[in-house]
């Protein structure tokens, strides 16, 4: 006799436990069936101890079973109560392997061959069936595990976690408690963890307890040959290849959501790739009616978002409306959209209107809005200038946006994106300024997501991250070679493109090699350099948004320099064949690439000739290539009254900002010791309580909230970064300096303020006249330089 | 490298304080010229002296100002950027406010936000005009009393005024040629290591040899007093004495372990003794480039009170 129910839900997560304690508490005939011996299997795996999040904040919590943040034995013994409480009919040991029929009629088969009829069918099965391995020689050696459940089990080892989400950095921070820790991530930031983590992450790194390897990943692992450890780690960093020798490996890479046994049960994915999730109903209904799905393999891993779902999808079923849980925070969203009256509207445009996003759910789709915000420009307004420091991204709803950039060659170059379109990825990308202006050509609808958003949708969504380099190289080919390239040259051209990324020092291509390609470079920075007697000598700087190695394909000669990467830099190589091909058949691009061709000739036989090649390696050297503003000071001029220390500590609370006789010196010129205000801050990227900020002028500065944690300090390549106590430092009165009496005593503000906080300059950003130390040279010796206008100066 | 060299303070904005000055100079030149006053005899009372008498102290007091605004180019406070430092920066946030758009004003001329280059300009042009328009003053009607004192008072300052831009234009470089990157600490630094080596080798020598290097090590004097810094050398300097000699010594020694320790010693000497010039070389230009200041400013305020006690003297007894 096979039992019969309304509903059977598949799984006790979260969702699953949610939605049978709401169909309980309707009455409704249900079951719960889960195929391990205890509820909840993925939190039950997580590590003992460890601190359960409820994000995001933001969401409220919908559901008949309590949550909140806390530890994971107190969450599942109140899960436990609660579903007791509210008597599920729950099975454990009950694995499914088949699903068949159709809505009203569903046959579920389980492990057992014991059979079940239901109407309705919810899945909430997670994804943690499908480790991620670590795809390299040597993933299956003991030592190397996938998983961790107790780290207090381990003492006084090496370990190596591998993973940057917050399986990993939570594994790392427990284990670093008795062990040595170092933490892998193949990105170069840690967007892809919750905030709590990443400033406990951050707060370690600091103290020394966890060792962080970004940009790094795995190229294999052996068994050590010899006796102090278990395995070698081999690694590909920035910096090179390095060996890690270690006693344990563990890896959190994610999983892959159990895709066979899901489209055994007659479901249908998007497309192939590994990330795809099954494209749901905004009532979380599959491709077979009847069949919903809700939590992970909908693509939603948070905790609170499968509860609420599993509520929801009660309702649902029921044919009760009910809202989601974030349509009032969408429906703000749209709030100043004149035309957009329901968050389903809105929605509905934004899928409509945006291919970009097509390979998202509705369900991705929504959490997408919710990190954005929406736009209304009206008819001229400009959305961004050129060289604005913002890098968000825009997708244009409804309307046209013009943009207007200066082609390689210095000619201004305008072209109009339509609806479906969108713009702002080449900051997205480069983490640049912005190249272009962007004004509205008629009022438009555009939604504005911000960068750590987007790239955290990239990194989700693969199909996404494909689309929008394709649209973006094109991009940039064309605004580099020839804006008017048609479209089918632009496509032949990317096509077959290949994307290379390199550490600083890596050399693209060297001197004196067959040409094999143009280089685009998306992101970083190069140098062009040659040997000349002996000694190399640069000749350009090149940084991302153009290309280099036109010329060996021009005039089919062999490499005339090397190029090198002068910071962490991605490149993409369009094959020499096929721009010979492109080059031959378009005149205009030809004669736009013959003519810059011809200037970079000119520039390069000038920079040999010129003292200026000399002056220019030793300020990239001092880091001025990746400044937006450096003080440099004529030692020609200056006659060391150090007049500029003295007046930049007047203005910033007696502590001067500015070393002006530590620094290197060449040719007169004097890079002194001050924050240079890098493109891509190294202070900015570690900082616990994100104190460290860009205004929309460029500057960069630290505000009130830094805890002293010195991290900044300590990354900061150039050593511009102090830590000092805040003084009472009143200003003096006119009397007091014409008298010379009052000498001013420095005493800490305020007996809480003995904490000493990271200063540096801020380009004197809240002061009207600007920076201090170039207004207060008498001989007017010192000068404030931005990388383009320097050479300028040294001309 | 042509446009970072050269002195701003020369023709700081197309040499605008030049031209002023110029023009005042020209002014009062022309005017005193055709000026005919009564009585025949132009001095400080006719109202031609005492034009220019109000006119000099006036930019008297503008002179003494730089000493002011040297120690108070700080600028006022843009209310607008301080009020949003807190939130400034967050991702959503920024994208919401971005009201905030301009570059700040650079040089708007207000209180306290000017560029000290302009002032130092003024100064050393308007000073020079000052000498004119206080001599054409004087009518040339010296004598010794207390209003010829504060006029050749001007005069010395002015004067020392002269040599310190002299130093001011030329110093700078010479001193960057010496040092390069290397600071006095620096040069300090490594005298004291090579002095070290130095007394280490001197000991497998003879005896006169280690007195030699024991008056190089002990008696060696970079810089010093005043004038001894000033002159940029030590008469009868040790460690020159020792270089000088030390080769001579050096034909007594016959076995080549010796002889090489010698040539090393020689070698350490030299090299101390590149730095030590240096050194001194450094010290010099520095007080040279200072020491004008002294002389300068004291002689301003003695000016100041001379002034004063001109002033007062003109309208009690006169």
């Amino acid at each position: 006799m096979t039992d019969q129910f309304k509903i059977a839900i598949i799984g006790s997560g979260p969702g699953g436990m949610s939605a049978a304690a709401r169909a309980a508490e309707l009455g409704l005939s249900h079951i719960l069936l889960e195929a391990a011996p205890h509820l909840a299997s993925t939190i039950h795996h997580f590590q003992k101890g460890k601190a359960v999040m409820a994000e995001p904040s933001v969401l409220p919590l919908r559901s008949s079973i309590s949550f909140g943040p806390g530890s994971r034995e107190a969450i599942l013994e109140t899960w436990r109560d609660e579903l007791a409480a509210h008597q599920v009919n729950l099975r454990l040991n009950a694995a499914v392997s088949a699903i068949a029929g159709e809505a009203g009629n569903f046959q579920i088969t389980l492990l057992s061959g014991e059979c079940l009829v239901a109407k309705f069918v919810v899945l909430a099965i997670g994804v943690q069936g499908n480790i991620r391995k670590l795809a390299v020689p040597g993933e299956d050696l003991p030592g190397v595990q996938y998983q961790l459940d107790d780290p207090d089990l381990f003492n006084d080892e090496t370990i190596v976690v591998v993973g940057g989400g917050d399986a990993g950095v939570e594994n790392a921070l427990a284990l670093a408690r008795q062990n040595r820790v170092l933490l892998v991530n193949r990105q170069d930031d840690f967007s892809n963890c919750k905030e709590a983590n990443y400033e406990q992450l951050m707060a370690s790194v600091a103290r020394g307890k966890i060792e962080i390897r970004v940009n790094t990943l795995t190229e294999r692992v052996e068994p050590y040959s010899g006796e102090a450890f278990k395995l070698s780690y081999m690694a590909q960093t920035p910096e090179g290849r390095e060996q890690i020798d270690c006693h344990r490996i563990i890896a959190r890479l994610g999983a892959k959501p159990p895709r066979q046994l899901v489209e055994g049960f007659g479901v249908v994915f998007p497309n192939n790739e590994s990330t795809a999730v099954p494209q749901l109903s905004e009532q979380y209904e599959s491709n077979v009616k009847g069949l919903y799905i809700v939590g992970a393999l909908a693509g939603y891993p948070l905790i609170k978002q499968a509860m609420n779902q599993g509520y929801e999808v009660i309702e649902y079923i029921q044919g009760n409306p009910v809202e989601p849980a974030d349509e009032a925070l969408l429906k703000e969203k749209f709030a100043s959209v004149p035309d957009i009256h329901s968050v389903s509207e809105g929605m509905a445009l934004l899928r409509a209107n945006q291919p970009l996003l097509a390979p998202l759910t509705t369900l991705q789709l929504r959490e997408f809005m919710l990190e954005s915000v929406v736009r209304v420009p009206r008819r001229g307004e400009v959305i961004f200038n050129r060289n604005d420091y913002s890098n968000s991204f825009f997708s244009i709803l409804e309307g046209r946006v013009a943009i207007q950039t200066e082609g390689a060659g210095g000619e201004d170059a305008v072209f109009a994106l339509e609806q479906g379109n969108f713009f702002g990825e080449m900051s997205l990308l480069s983490g640049r300024r912005r190249s272009g202006t962007a004004v509205a050509s008629e009022d438009c609808i555009l939604v504005e997501t911000s960068r750590r958003s987007m790239l955290k949708l990239l990194y989700s969504a693969g199909g996404v991250q494909r689309k929008l380099d394709e649209v973006s190289l094109k991009r940039v080919v064309r605004g580099c070679l020839d804006t008017q390239l048609p479209e089918r040259e632009l496509d032949y051209l990317v096509q077959g493109a290949q994307s290379r990324r390199y550490a600083v020092g890596d050399e693209l291509f060297h001197e004196g090699d067959k040409a094999d390609g143009l280089y685009m470079i998306r992101r970083g920075s190069v140098t062009v350099s040659r040997q000349v007697a002996g000694k190399e000598v640069v000749l350009a700087y090149i940084s991302a948004g153009n290309y280099v190695g036109e010329m060996a394909l021009l005039s089919n000669q062999p490499r005339s320099a090397t190029v090198r990467a002068a910071s962490p830099t991605e490149a993409v190589m369009l094959t020499a064949v096929r721009v010979a091909e492109v080059l031959s058949r378009n005149t205009a691009m030809r004669r736009k690439v013959d003519s810059r061709y011809l200037e970079h000739v000119r520039a390069d036989e000038y920079s040999l000739s010129s003292e200026s090649s000399g002056l220019i390696h030793f300020l990239m050297g001092q880091g001025v290539g990746e400044a937006t503003d450096v003080l440099l000071i004529d030692y020609a001029r200056c006659i060391r009254c150090n007049n500029c220390e003295a007046a930049c500590a007047d203005v910033h609370d007696g502590t001067s900002r500015l070393d002006r006789e530590a620094g290197a010196t060449y040719a007169q010129i004097h890079v002194p010791t001050s924050c240079r205000h890098c493109e891509h801050p190294h202070c900015m990227k570690d900082c616990p309580p994100d104190a460290i900020h860009r205004t929309v002028n460029g500057e960069v500065f630290i505000s009130d909230n830094c805890i002293g944690c010195g991290h900044c300090q300590t990354n900061c390549p150039y050593g511009v970064i102090q830590m000092a106590v805040r003084q009472d430092y009143p200003k003096r009165t006119i009397w007091q300096i014409i008298l010379g009496t009052n000498r001013v005593r420095l005493s800490p503000a305020g007996a809480d303020e003995q904490v000493k906080k990271a200063v540096k300059c801020d380009m004197c950003k809240d002061i009207l006249g600007g920076p201090v130390c170039v207004r207060a040279c008498p001989t007017g010796a010192a000068l404030r330089v931005s990388p383009e206008s320097f050479l300028g100066y040294i001309k | 490298m042509n446009n970072m060299q050269g002195a701003t303070l020369l023709n700081y904005k197309n040499y605008r304080y030049l031209k002023v000055s110029a023009a005042i100079v020209l002014v009062a030149l022309v005017v005193y010229v055709l000026h005919d006053p009564v009585g025949d005899r132009a001095f400080g009372g006719t109202w031609l002296g005492y034009t220019l008498g109000v006119l000099a102290t006036l930019m008297l007091f503008g002179m003494m100002w730089y000493g002011v605004a040297k120690r108070s180019i700080t600028g006022t406070p843009d209310w607008s950027m301080i009020t949003d430092r807190e939130g400034e920066g967050r991702d959503l946030a920024e994208m919401k406010a971005r009201h905030l758009r301009g570059k700040p004003p650079v040089n708007k001329g207000l209180r306290g936000s000017g560029m000290l280059q302009e002032w130092l300009s003024g100064h050393v042009y308007l000073g020079i005009s000052l000498v004119v328009l206080a001599t054409l003053h004087t009518g040339f009607h010296l004598g010794w009393n207390v209003h010829t004192l504060a006029y050749v008072l001007m005069v010395l300052v002015v004067l020392s005024g002269f040599y310190g831009l002299s130093v001011y234009l030329n110093y700078p470089r010479l001193i960057t040629l010496n040092m390069g990157e290397d600071t006095l600490d620096d040069l300090l630094l490594k005298i004291a290591e090579l002095d070290e080596l130095a007394a280490a080798r001197a000991l497998d020598l003879s005896d006169e040899v280690n007195v030699l290097v024991r008056a190089s090590c002990q008696e060696t004097r970079v810089g010093g007093d005043f004038l001894q810094q000033l002159s940029g050398s030590q008469r009868n300097c040790p460690t020159a004495f020792a270089t000088r000699h030390l080769l001579e010594l050096g034909g007594q020694y016959v076995r080549e372990e010796q002889r090489k320790m010698l040539r090393d010693l020689y070698s350490l000497l030299m090299r101390k003794e590149k730095l030590v010039q240096r050194a001194r070389t450094d010290i010099m230009l520095k007080a040279r480039l200072e020491c004008w200041l002294y002389l300068h400013a004291p002689l301003g305020i003695a000016l100041f009170a001379a002034l004063a006690a001109h002033i007062v003297a003109i309208y009690f007894y006169w």
